[in-house]
């Protein structure tokens, strides 16, 4: 194999070994500003992202009751445990049904507004835009903590609402019922984020361009035929990226459940990153290692749910590519 | 053809009217807090869904920023959220940049490396970030909390400089070397202040995702109350203060009217930061 070296001579494989390591370290030195501003990247990800993604498998086989605490190898008994442990099951399905309402409602109600937003000849439509988005930018956690006593039982502002309008005789326990607790915080969820969803899907329709409307009104389209043959169509590949878009965002629910119901009562509104925390820091006796484990089973369901996206997202843009 | 006019125009008032209802619904719980925050006690109970006080009571706000500190809450969450967003925005452009413009070797390595690592959830990274910060003699520091804020994560804002960077022409960093800068001056005095809109999104993202957090600063506040950020502080208030509504709301509010303020002003960012995850 003939290299041709910076000078422009030819050298025969034989003596080229060195040249080549040579010709690398020549490449890797040209480029040294690259790697310096790479440098704060690699160190701070590396530590913060990459580095706690593969130690999790180390840490979830261990027996290890806090920071600082003796540790023991124990193999793969923490997975064992979880895979038997009702809990981990039962949060995991409590994180799915919060995804299966949730996710169907906000995609359906944001597109809806969405599409209403998007008349050009309606008025206010920035106004109630902003409105809408508002729920999304405050902080989840003061959320959680002033819901708590507007849904209280006790003098709080819904139920005092619901007596006097005399639709309840008696006051409803919104969180403290295991029947309507995790019911409560779907229903603060969604309130919270639709907006995120409706900027979804504002976005997917200002992909379709002006002139498209036009054509349609000239062939005689109203405003069905042209909502039913142009726009939902021009939408359909948004639709698989923005449920799959929602649901990732979902799946970690944490801030909200935590300052809600703190997973209670009776583990109704468990979710998975709310199970993890409990075991690995809020437990009398913390149990890092097995909380490990769980990340590490739950961060599988989440990368499958990734996959999938990834998959979704492909097949999405060819069907683009093809229209 | 006017009866049809007329029926679109009436439409669209319908529309306008539903719209106004939805709205009114969705920022009511907003505003009630604020109102709740300027009640007494008794206030907050019999008021109901109202929302003009009796009598307006601004003494709890200064119960909420002195007795319960959220002054001292405060001062930890801009602290925080400061620090995350100017390493973070440093960090990114200056990734971004090299992998839009250089061909180094390992690149692809590195690209690689970032998107696979967009699942990862908190609550498989929380644990052994929590025992490498201790080991740093970090777990009880803002700057700790700074750190794996910003260390963890934001590669989306990676890509969209590398996006951004990728569409400047070749000739205007070509033009600053031949008049003689060198790799840092082009890109501090050419580059970076191109790239001014991605800088306003990432900002404006990274210090809503730096002031909303919670469950990392919970972790890392357990043995140190003062430096709780405010949403940290909110569910410690409750713990220990359950009964003070109205205290509770002045802290709330205390909490939410920068990050308002700020989404008022820069709501374009917002909006085209959000925007950004279907477009691409």
């Amino acid at each position: 194999m003939n290299i041709v070296t910076r000078e422009g001579a030819v050298t025969v494989s034989g003596p080229a070994v060195p040249a080549r390591r040579r010709r690398l370290a020549t490449r890797i030195w040209s480029e040294r500003w690259a790697y310096v501003f790479l440098l704060p990247t690699l160190l701070l990800f590396g530590l913060y992202t990459v580095w706690p993604i593969i130690s999790s498998l180390f840490y979830s086989m261990l027996d290890w009751n806090g920071l600082g605490a003796e540790r023991s190898f124990v193999g793969l008994a923490n997975y064992r445990e979880a895979l038997a442990d009702p809990l981990f099951w039962k949060s995991l399905g409590i994180t799915l049904v919060i995804i299966a309402v949730t996710v169907p409602v906000r995609v359906g109600l944001g597109l809806l507004v969405a599409l209403v937003l998007n008349n050009p000849r309606l008025p206010l439509a920035k106004l109630f835009r902003t409105a809408l988005f508002v729920p999304v930018v405050t902080t989840t956690a003061i959320i959680g903590v002033v819901m708590g006593f507007i849904f209280d039982p006790a003098g709080g502002p819904v139920n005092q609402l619901l007596l006097d309008l005399g639709i309840v005789d008696q006051p409803v326990d919104f969180l403290g019922d295991p029947g309507s607790s995790l019911w409560t915080v779907m229903g603060v969820h969604m309130w919270k984020w639709l907006g995120i969803t409706l900027v979804y899907w504002l976005a997917a329709l200002q992909t379709i361009p002006a002139t498209v409307y036009e054509a349609a009104r000239t062939d005689g389209a109203g405003g069905w035929a042209s909502l039913r043959y142009v726009t939902l169509p021009m939408l359909k590949p948004f639709l698989l990226i923005i449920v799959l878009l929602t649901a990732i965002e979902t799946m970690q629910i944490f801030d909200l459940v935590l300052t809600m119901t703190n997973g209670g009562p009776y583990f109704s509104t468990l979710t998975s990153e709310v199970y993890i925390y409990q075991q690995a820091f809020a437990s009398s006796t913390p149990r890092l290692g097995y909380g490990a484990a769980l990340g590490v089973l739950f961060g599988l369901v989440t990368l499958a749910f990734t996959a999938i996206q990834a998959i979704g997202i492909r097949y999405a843009n060819r069907a683009r590519s093809t229209s | 053809m006017r009866a049809a006019v007329n029926r679109r125009r009436l439409g669209i008032w319908a529309q306008v009217i539903v719209l106004a209802v939805i709205c009114l619904v969705w920022v009511y719980p907003l505003l009630w807090i604020v109102s709740a925050s300027l009640k007494d006690s008794l206030g907050v109970f019999s008021g109901g869904l109202g929302l003009i006080p009796e009598s307006t009571h601004f003494e709890n706000y200064a119960r909420a920023w002195e007795d319960a500190h959220f002054g001292l809450y405060t001062v930890n969450s801009v602290v925080v959220t400061v620090g995350t967003v100017v390493l973070v925005v440093l960090r990114c452009a200056l990734a971004g940049y090299v992998i839009a413009r250089r061909d180094f070797i390992g690149k692809r390595a590195v690209v690689a490396v970032l998107v696979a690592t967009l699942f990862a959830p908190h609550g498989l990274t929380i644990i052994p970030v929590v025992e490498l910060s201790d080991l740093m003699g970090l777990l009880n520091s803002r700057t700790g909390i700074i750190l794996a804020l910003a260390g963890s994560g934001h590669v989306a804002a990676v890509l969209l400089y590398a996006g951004y960077f990728r569409r400047i022409p070749r000739e205007l960093e070509e033009a600053a070397v031949m008049d003689g800068a060198g790799f840092l001056r082009t890109f501090f005095r050419v580059m970076l202040p191109l790239a001014g809109p991605v800088t306003a999104t990432v900002s404006v993202m990274t210090f809503l995702a730096a002031w909303n957090n919670f469950f990392l600063p919970l972790v890392f506040t357990f043995s140190r109350p003062d430096l709780r950020p405010l949403s940290v502080g909110m569910l410690a208030f409750r713990g220990t203060n359950s009964t003070d509504w109205s205290g509770l709301a002045a802290a709330g509010t205390i909490s939410l009217i920068p990050l308002l303020l700020v989404f008022l002003v820069l709501q374009r960012y917002f909006v085209e930061g959000v925007a950004g995850a279907v477009k691409s």
